[in-house]
């Protein structure tokens, strides 16, 4: 039972993941990608960071990586697989899930935190949520602003798989409280399987009381 | 075999916001520059031995498609000469 928080070079979460993990008595690893995913790998977390610098797009080398097609296969066999902040970027730009995450409309880096919405509660990511909950937890990123299509916006909407909407303290989603521009305030959404999610927002900042609260303890769940 | 040189530009599709661009156009006029509008781009020149111009483009083709480019938020094109 152990997950597997997967470390590229220069990925920087790796080790907040793993306390954040272990502090809900949830068994974790790191490995380094260019290992593979181990055998009794119950769950996969990919960590924020800026995996090889952001070359190209940010996630785009990483999604490359060998054990990304560990990850994919891992998934297919419903594997839980959680991308966060620079793991998001990977996760899109690997397909594990729809759409990219690319410049904030600041164009800026944007570290602070921010109100989420639960948009659907029935997945293993939000099932310590009630739809329609506010949970409050830190983002950390320049490129977190959700760009997809109409056309697949409307199918991520049909398919129940949008998880989290920036919204304000109060759960209103407004054009005010997107911090980034992002295509209809969504924050993270669900892969093809529920059991595969990725997010902007950073869940294992906000799971240690002395260290930003823990309303982001019951994402990290997904993995129990 | 023949060498070649694929030109690969990627840009973002029409519509899509592009805040580099944004404040880019914006320093320019800070210069005293007059301008309608500004659209960023990534160019890639990938040197490819290939037996056609054809067969270099296909080429180029899928490394945009696989990795230069994201067909989410992008379109490129290909153009290919014979090396110097």
């Amino acid at each position: 039972m152990t997950v597997s928080v997967v470390q590229f070079g220069g990925s920087n979460c790796d080790r907040d993941a793993v306390s954040a993990l272990s502090h809900l008595g949830i068994d974790a690893e790191r490995v380094w990608h260019e290992d593979g995913l181990p055998e009794d790998t119950t769950g996969v977390m990919l960590p924020g960071g800026f995996s090889y610098g952001d070359y190209l797009r940010a996630g785009a080398m990483a999604a490359q990586s060998p054990i990304m097609s560990d990850v994919y296969e891992a998934a297919e066999r419903g594997v839980p697989v959680l991308g966060v902040c620079n793991g998001a970027q990977v996760g899109c730009e690997s397909g594990l899930t729809d759409g990219a995450f690319t410049t904030n409309e600041s164009a800026r880096f944007q570290c602070e935190n921010v109100f989420l919405r639960v948009e659907n509660a029935d997945t293993p990511w939000t099932a310590a949520y009630d739809d329609g909950e506010v949970i409050e937890v830190p983002i950390a990123h320049g490129e977190g602003r959700f760009e997809i299509s109409g056309e697949r916006y409307e199918a991520l909407e049909a398919g129940e798989k949008v998880l989290f909407r920036y919204c304000d303290a109060d759960g209103n989603v407004t054009d005010a409280a997107n911090p980034n521009g992002s295509t209809g305030n969504v924050a993270g959404i669900l892969g093809e399987r529920a059991s595969v999610a990725v997010l902007m927002p950073h869940p294992e900042r906000a799971t240690l009381d002395d260290v930003g609260g823990t309303d982001g303890a019951g994402i990290l769940r997904g993995f129990d | 075999m023949t060498a070649y040189t694929a030109t690969v530009t990627v840009r973002l599709k029409r519509g899509v916001l592009d805040p580099e661009a944004e404040t880019t156009k914006r320093a320019l006029e800070r210069l005293g520059f007059e301008l309608q509008g500004l659209r960023s781009a990534d160019h890639f020149e990938v040197d490819v031995d290939a037996d056609s111009a054809a067969d270099a483009e296909e080429r180029a083709d899928e490394m945009a498609q696989r990795l230069l480019a994201n067909p989410t938020i992008h379109d490129y094109d290909v153009v290919v000469e014979e090396a110097e």
